[in-house]
């Protein structure tokens, strides 16, 4: 299904590009820059239509695909607020090419939990007021969600080290830390 | 009315105090008091909640623009025109685009909207484009050709008060003094010092963003981030030539503040492409640019000489404050009157000599940041009270409490206290948490890096390690200052909803940027009205202004306006009731109704309506404008009752410290903190906990690194804040005193936490050091290349 | 196809030879930000993140073998027993997000001054190997990196590999950074106890344009070293530490000043050498 919503990149009439732009930095020639491909992501088969080679899965996500949920804080891979899952693993989507991302299952913080309802790391996050702007937000529910799917039982520490990829200016992290105990706790048994 | 003393129980933030989110509670059960979830929750963790850089339009363009790269330059020529020859280009705008006011600002309308001629900072705005697609936008920006002749830069603020000016208002944004009590008075024992501040960054998360849409009538849509709706529509309504109803703000989702947002960065910019170009237009900077297109924590350079006797009691305190205020003057002239004011700090100062000057150079613009001038006031004021506590031979923290302010006390700006003042409580409660368990230094295993200074980089062994525990208190003011005429307003609406319940909707341009008054708003409500369900408009400038999120002032002045357009709505109602009972209106309705769990009640019980009844299909709608108690200006001797109500907290910091690297690890901050009330348990938390956050950073990570008027590190590679690695375990303890005149005696929570943690964290390495640390961010070399250390 | 997605070596050789302007493209880590900033505006791609012969490693024989699309994630993890060093210094790169994606060819490719498995690369005396459609080459690391984010790579050549002798005895990384976590180095060590060539090798990142191996250091300390107790005089050791830093080549910049950066180099010396005598 096609939800590009971006004006097509080529639309730009690109190839009158190449001739006014004498003075572009080395290495970018500029004509035939468009391109088309399929992703799969967050189940679903997307189809991506005139786009700048250099893109980022990010980029794409947030305005060509209808899912802004990812975030962009930094483009440079240094507040993990655009974690999505590739093939199952947690990265950076700002680092990934999207024209690349091709043949890998994506999924973002739209995907964890179908419809209208939250996963267990979203509810506990905002029973233990570990929102506050959420920017940060999605970007560490993801990375829980990998955290605690790979560690069930992660000590403190361990549960630090996981999300110290992830930036945020506003809580200081206690509650957030208190969230994931919280997920440990009910997953475990331990608490309703 | 004498504050009450509350016993200030330990908070236990590990105890879930929410209530579960599916249950339905009766409305006393979600109102002020309790840990209320938030209502933009929900969306937020489902990445569903809006920013705004999140938002869309059909046909929208995007808005780049281009910076000066020279801190001080002349523009020489400047030409646009092969960047208007890239396809899908649409507009390249310049100064001589604006067509109203060319020059905007928060105090004094210095700052152009492009530069025309002159460049006075980095990252100064020359021109803006707006093209199809965010790489077409990139590729115009490079191809605006502009002539710049570099100029020397004043870059330091000393030499700026005589330089010549870099801008024709001077070089001077303002030099106060406070003279207090006898100036020849000296003491005993006299310690002096001289400190320094670097350049703190906001660092919100979410970098600016906003759209523009030009609207059928001339004007326009502006969806934006801000923390003052309608200052920005005042000033992007002057740059744009066009009356203040034709601008039209809304509040769109906040990715944090912090006070980077108090001034313009894109509001014109954007607004003057989507008005060119007629089509919506999108702006948001990266990272980078964002680090240069808003204002930061003014640098300070500060000298104190404290005068006590020999038993303790301070006699005097003497300052020089100096603060760079970079290029524009935006909110230079309250930040320097704070750090005077509050210079040294919560005690009972009889004379006080302090001298204070905040200068205009070609370094990056400063402004507000979360504690305005008393964040390096009280590494100043904290550094000297423990150099004097050496110089006693008397315990830090017993220095403290002997000096300690209380209510009623007189301040070195002449103004008694006549609210709450529990800086000895605050102190007594950061200091009674149990420190945590030393090492045991036993076999048995290594340490894990994480838990050393170094962290996963391995550079320590238990060994190498030295503990230390630090301790400051500090306090500032809550709301504007002055004679500033503070207020805010809300609207409150009751009717019937769809299913026949009541549902009360609120409107207020108060802009959430994270710190939870949504949350607030919907509690208060609940209080007043017993009615649970509570709806919030979009903040817009459709509602009167509620003035700005900062100075910790939104609980107390948004809150009282909601709670008093809250108030007038029961009133309404009741008064709608007692006419159709045929009941004396005037002064008889309080008698004999009132509101109790969302019916309206006889107070003697016999009579019992149903809000939708009492409604009977008619909506009841107040609006209020809610104002604190009036202020004064400061005199030529900075005396003036200039501040309506302070709030005070304490914290203690324990550190390890490998001296022989200089690196760091805080183990745990403990905090006092006093709040009056705390209306949300939960949001006080957080505010605390992310206020400590900062104040850590600014001790040991944050600084931005300019070196002749250009910025270093303009990134998150290079700009550290806190990772969940560098936090430490925070304790905290409320104090609530309840404040006369705030409403629900609640004081603001934001600041506080900001301003004694970063003294605390530094008293504790040199605890841990023997180092005579002056200057924050701390840095390794600054410990590891001290002469004390081998 | 402006992407070429490979899947083998020879079909990412061949790929690089039909677009001889095209980027290499691995884990992204470096690619992307470099888009993302405006500083690399790709044309030709050929993303090698399918080709999976390139994440195979070895550690079992005479020599060791990393395929260059290993992660510093299966550092971490996989190689964590066999080459301690490396897998801490993997640890300290980045973020988690960064070290699922990130490659050890990728952070040679780079050649950074600050590239974290690079001291530990030189201090084993790494060899890269080069594919082309020429067949394979191979260089050593000092070799290879040639100036600060310089390399020795031609048109049409791709790392394939990392490989470098098996080498016994402790081995010790620590890096100095401001901050707990996601953090470039101020100054790192990388240091192998070789007790079969009863030889100490030791390379510092971030104090000179490439991993600075201070070879009159590691003479004098391999001299002086008791072998067959694995110890030291604590006078030796100093000196050691001493000569290491005199061999620095520091500089100044917003990281940190060039006096600081030769200090750590001193004090990162002793102690890894301390706790290798210890091990």
């Amino acid at each position: 299904m096609t939800s590009d919503r971006n004006p097509g990149y080529a639309e730009a009439g690109h190839s009158q590009v190449e001739a006014a732009a004498e003075g572009a930095p080395a290495g970018s020639r500029l004509t035939d820059e468009s391109e088309s491909y399929t992703l799969q992501v967050n189940g679903r088969e997307e189809s991506v239509k005139a786009a700048w080679l250099g893109e980022s899965l990010l980029y794409v996500l947030r305005e060509r695909l209808g899912l802004p949920g990812s975030k962009n804080a930094c483009e440079q891979g240094e507040c993990g607020s655009c974690s999505v899952f590739l093939d199952g693993t947690l990265v950076v989507s700002c680092c990934v090419l999207a024209a690349d991302a091709v043949d890998s299952e994506v999924v973002t913080v739209e995907g964890l939990e179908p419809g209208d309802g939250l996963s267990d790391v979203q509810q506990r996050f905002l029973d233990a007021g570990a929102v506050q702007c959420g920017f940060c937000t999605p970007g560490l529910i993801v990375a829980v969600h990998d955290l605690l799917d790979r560690v069930p039982d992660a000590d403190e520490l361990t549960v630090r080290e996981a999300i110290s990829g992830n930036l945020c200016r506003c809580t200081g992290y206690g509650r957030i830390l208190q969230a994931v105990v919280d997920v440990q706790r009910q997953r475990a048994g331990t608490q309703p | 009315m004498k504050p009450v003393l509350s016993a200030a129980a330990p908070f236990a933030p590990t105890a879930p105090t929410a209530p579960p989110h599916s249950d339905r509670k009766r409305s006393t059960d979600r109102g002020v008091g309790t840990s209320s979830s938030r209502p933009d929750g929900i969306p937020k963790v489902k990445g569903q909640f809006a920013f705004s850089s999140d938002l869309w339009a059909d046909g929208m363009l995007w808005g780049r623009t281009l910076r000066s790269p020279h801190p001080s330059a002349r523009i020489r020529d400047l030409d646009t025109e092969a960047a208007r020859r890239i396809p899908g280009v649409h507009a390249v705008l310049t100064a001589d685009d604006v067509p109203g006011e060319p020059n905007y600002g928060l105090e004094h309308a210095d700052q152009p909207v492009f530069a025309s001629d002159v460049i006075r900072y980095q990252g100064e705005a020359v021109a803006a484009v707006a093209a199809d697609h965010p790489e077409i936008a990139w590729r115009a920006v490079q191809a605006i050709e502009v002539d710049y002749e570099p100029t020397a830069a004043v870059v330091d603020p000393e030499a700026a008060i005589d330089a010549p000016p870099v801008h024709p208002d001077g070089n001077v944004f303002r030099h106060l003094t406070i003279r207090h009590g006898d100036l020849e008075a000296t003491g005993e024992v006299t310690v002096e010092g001289a400190y320094a501040v670097g350049m703190q960054d906001q660092a919100f998360l979410g970098p600016e963003s906003g759209m523009a849409i030009p609207g059928d009538d001339g004007g326009v849509d502006l969806y934006i981030s801000t923390q003052w709706l309608h200052v920005d529509r005042d000033q992007v309504a002057a740059c744009l030539g066009l009356a203040p109803e034709l601008v039209r703000l809304t509040l769109s989702g906040v990715g944090g503040a912090f006070g980077a947002r108090e001034d313009v960065s894109l509001q014109v910019h954007v607004c003057l492409l989507a008005l060119r170009t007629g089509r919506a237009v999108k702006m948001l900077y990266s990272r980078e640019e964002s680090f240069f297109g808003h204002v930061h924590r003014h640098p300070a350079r500060m000298w104190y000489r404290h005068h006590a006797n020999s038993s303790g009691d301070l006699v005097k305190v003497e300052a020089r404050l100096l603060l760079d205020g970079g290029a524009y003057a935006s909110s230079s002239t309250a930040v320097i009157a704070n750090a005077a004011c509050f210079s040294c700090g919560p005690y009972r100062v009889p004379n006080a000599h302090i001298d204070a000057w905040v200068v205009r150079t070609n370094n990056p613009p400063c402004g507000a940041m979360r504690g305005f001038g008393a964040v390096q006031a009280c590494f100043g004021h904290e550094s000297q009270m423990d150099k004097l506590a050496a110089a006693l031979d008397m315990d830090p923290v017993q220095l403290r409490l002997r000096n300690a302010l209380r209510s009623g006390d007189e301040l070195i700006t002449g103004q008694r206290i006549t609210g709450t003042a529990p800086a000895r409580e605050c102190i007594e409660a950061a200091v009674a948490h149990p420190l945590p368990p030393e090492p045991t230094g036993k076999g048995g295993g290594p340490d894990d890096p994480l838990l050393l200074p170094g962290g996963a980089g391995r550079t320590a062994d238990r060994a190498d390690v030295r503990r230390g525990v630090g301790f400051a208190v500090g306090f500032k003011n809550l709301m504007y200052s002055e004679g500033f005429d503070d207020f805010s307003t809300a609207a409150v609406r009751l009717e019937e909803g769809v299913n026949g319940e009541p549902v009360a909707t609120v409107h207020c341009a108060a802009a959430e940027v994270g710190q939870g008054f949504v949350t607030l708003a919907q509690q208060i409500v609940r209080s007043v009205l017993g009615v649970d369900r509570v709806v919030l408009r979009a903040a817009d400038t459709r509602v009167g202004s509620a003035g700005s999120t900062s100075a910790s002032r939104q609980t107390w002045m948004s809150g009282g306006a909601v709670q008093a357009a809250a108030l007038a709505v029961r009133d309404s109602l009741l008064e709608r009731v007692a006419e159709a009972r045929g009941v004396e209106v005037q002064g008889a309705r309080r008698k004999l109704l009132t509101l109790r769990n969302g019916e309206v009640v006889g107070v003697e019980g016999r009579f019992r309506l149903t809000l939708t009844d009492a409604l009977g299909g008619r909506p009841v709608e107040e609006v209020r404008e809610y104002r604190h108690a009036p202020t004064m200006p400061l005199d030529d001797d900075g005396q003036g009752d200039a501040h309506v109500s302070y709030a005070f907290a304490a914290h203690r910091a324990v550190v390890d410290v490998d001296p022989e690297l200089g690196l760091i690890r805080v183990l745990q901050i403990t905090t006092g903190q006093d709040v009056g009330k705390a209306l949300n348990p939960l949001q006080v938390t957080g505010q605390i906990e992310g206020g400590i956050a900062q104040g850590l950073g600014l001790a040991v990570m944050e600084e931005i690194v300019v070196d002749g008027g250009r910025i270093r590190n303009p990134s998150f590679t290079d700009y550290l804040i806190p990772t969940a690695l560098d936090m430490p375990d925070v304790q905290a303890t409320l104090i609530e005193q309840p404040e006369p005149g705030a409403p629900f005696g609640a004081k603001g929570v934001g600041e506080p936490p900001t301003i004694s943690s970063t003294p605390a964290v530094v008293s504790a390495i040199r605890a841990a050091t023997g180092i005579d640390l002056c200057r924050v961010p701390v840095r390794p070399d600054d410990i590891a290349l001290s002469e004390r250390t081998p | 196809m402006t992407v070429a997605r490979p899947t083998t070596l020879s079909q990412a050789v061949d790929a690089l030879a039909a677009m001889p302007d095209a980027q290499l493209l691995a884990g992204g880590t470096d690619f992307m930000v470099e888009v993302n900033f405006g500083h690399r505006r790709p044309t030709d791609v050929v993303a090698l993140r399918r080709v999976a012969e390139l994440r195979h490693h070895a550690t079992d024989g005479d020599e060791v073998v990393l395929g260059a699309n290993v992660t510093y994630s299966q550092m971490q993890t996989e190689l964590a027993e066999a080459l301690p060093a490396l897998a801490a210094a993997a640890r300290t790169v980045g973020s988690p997000q960064i070290r699922n994606a990130g490659t050890i060819g990728g952070n040679v490719a780079t050649a950074s001054p600050a590239g974290d498995t690079l001291p530990f690369l030189a201090a084993v005396e790494a060899d890269v190997v080069l594919a082309s459609p020429d067949g394979t080459r191979r260089l050593p690391l000092a070799d290879f990196i040639t100036a600060a984010k310089r390399t020795a790579i031609q048109p049409g050549e791709v790392i394939s590999e990392v490989r470098f002798p098996a080498v016994r005895g402790p081995q010790q990384f620590l890096k100095v950074g401001t901050r707990n976590a996601m953090v470039i180095s101020i100054a790192c060590c990388a240091m192998v106890v070789d007790t079969d060539h009863r030889r100490v090798r030791c390379a510092f990142g971030s104090v000179a344009a490439r991993p600075l191996r201070p070879t009159e250091a590691e003479d004098f300390i391999s001299d002086a070293l008791d072998w067959d107790t694995l110890d030291a005089e604590t006078n030796a050791v100093d000196r050691f530490a001493a000569l290491a830093a005199a061999a620095a080549e520091p500089i100044t910049d917003h990281r940190g000043t060039a006096e600081y950066r030769r200090h750590t180099v001193k004090v990162m010396a002793r102690r890894a050498l301390t706790r290798s005598l210890r091990a």
